[in-house]
């Protein structure tokens, strides 16, 4: 059995490290929030200007004034502080965020990643990604393995990129893959879900990959 | 002579010129200047380059003066929200020149700061780079990207006071403080409006200097939410 989207969250999860500053992407690595390990304390970063996210407010305590990157009412904790948009981002590309957890169209097996653009559709913008990927210390992609059963992990992106050779990590349903993004040891199938078969993997994975020990 | 004007509309007179730029605070729908938006909408002013992150939405803020085909051009980093939007670019009406989100701030803040160019690493190897000069520096490439100065910044702050010293409250802040560097006019529309004195000089985000013109909203101003989401209430 393959990874559902919460065990996906909660393998990302894991990636996690007690005082870490982190930012969660929009989709399945928002769900991550709800599986942080007991004991690790993080602060999650939101890039419109705010770090300690709260959970969700209850119904009619919602503030206009306080929402994260997706536009959503959220509420603020005691560790809370808030800035302008150029402070968050002086936060992402200072390097000073531990980890960002997004989501991808495609990801090559250089680390090259491509998650805001499709020629020819509408195109919503790239937000903060391509500041995220840039400079955040440790980036790691959660997603689906295959979209309309073609697989996203590729030899080349082919969708124009948000970074170049800039993913660290990927999971997906099937398994988890860390990338050589610094040097050319390329993509390394490191765990495999419960019950996925390196057959299955191979069979709707188009990038190389070596397999660890 | 005094900043404090009766309304958006007198705040705006003898600014607005077809094909300016203009600067307009918020991030989604926190924290916009929605009172001299519809001021802009009013007047008519047309062919307008709107500096902002997200385009509001078909009937809030930016997105009645896409409606009125005011914009011309927007910079902006997301405009997933907006329907009226998507149909004037995919029909080739507007123009768009996306930014990654912190290299727009980054640009905003420069411009009000002098600064005409500075580097970053963000978009280095993408079709944000293209056509932008690269320098290495201590073994990374980097891409030059410019500062922006407007002809017009709208702001949106909780609070202020006459001489202009402004106060924002939390996540409305966003692009606020650095649009209200970043123009040769800025206008701030306030929630309160409150003499010298009464906001601590600590507190101040905005120093008086940056501000030209202010209003107040009226009691009752609506600050729109565009995702209401909520936790339920324990039973």
């Amino acid at each position: 059995m393959a990874w559902n989207r919460d065990e996906m969250a909660a393998r990302a999860a894991r990636e996690l490290d007690d005082g870490f500053y982190v930012n969660l992407g929009i989709g399945i690595p928002t769900l991550v929030a709800n599986h942080i390990p007991a004991g690790v304390s993080v602060q999650l970063q939101s890039e419109n200007g705010m770090l300690g996210i709260g959970p969700f407010p209850f119904e009619g305590e919602e503030d206009a004034d306080i929402i994260n990157a997706g536009k959503q009412t959220v509420t603020m904790l005691p560790t809370t502080s808030i800035f302008s948009s150029a402070d968050s981002f002086a936060m992402i590309r200072g390097g000073h965020i531990d980890l960002s957890i997004l989501g991808a169209l495609q990801v090559a097996q250089n680390g090259d990643l491509a998650n805001w653009m499709i020629p020819g559709k509408m195109v919503k913008g790239m937000g903060g990604a391509m500041d995220l990927v840039a400079g955040v210390k440790r980036v790691v992609v959660l997603m689906e393995h295959t979209a309309g059963g073609k697989p996203k992990l590729l030899r080349e992106c082919n969708l124009p990129l948000t970074g170049a050779r800039v993913v660290d990590m990927v999971i997906s349903e099937l398994g988890v893959f860390s990338i050589d993004r610094r040097g050319d040891a390329g993509m390394m199938l490191v765990e495999l879900a419960p019950g996925v078969s390196l057959d299955e993997v191979r069979a709707k994975t188009e990038a190389e990959f070596r397999i660890a020990n | 002579m005094g900043k404090v004007y009766p309304d958006a509309t007198a705040a705006l007179a003898g600014v607005l010129r077809d094909g300016m730029i203009i600067h307009s605070g918020g991030f989604g729908l926190s924290g916009i200047p929605a009172l001299l938006i519809d001021a802009i909408q009013e007047s008519g002013v047309t062919g307008l380059t709107v500096v902002s992150n997200n385009a509001g939405i078909d009937d809030v803020g930016l997105g009645k003066l896409l409606r009125t085909r005011q914009i011309k051009k927007m910079i902006a980093s997301y405009v997933g929200e907006n329907a009226e939007f998507a149909r004037q670019f995919l029909a080739g009406e507007l123009e768009i020149e996306f930014n990654p989100q912190g290299t727009l701030a980054e640009r905003i803040r420069a411009g009000g700061a002098g600064i005409p160019a500075f580097f970053t690493k963000t978009g280095v190897g993408t079709k944000v780079a293209e056509g932008k000069p690269t320098q290495v520096f201590d073994g990374e490439t980097y891409v030059m990207e410019r500062g922006i100065v407007a002809d017009l910044a709208l702001v949106h702050a909780w609070k202020g006071d006459t001489e202009g010293n402004l106060v924002y409250r939390r996540t409305a802040r966003n692009f606020n403080p650095m649009m209200a560097t970043a123009a040769k006019i800025t206008v701030a529309q306030v929630e309160h409006l409150v003499q010298p004195g009464e906001i601590d000089p600590d507190h101040v985000i905005t120093p008086g200097v940056f501000v030209k013109r202010i209003i107040v909203c009226p009691a009752g101003y609506e600050k729109r939410i565009e995702q209401r989401t909520t936790t339920p209430k324990a039973a």
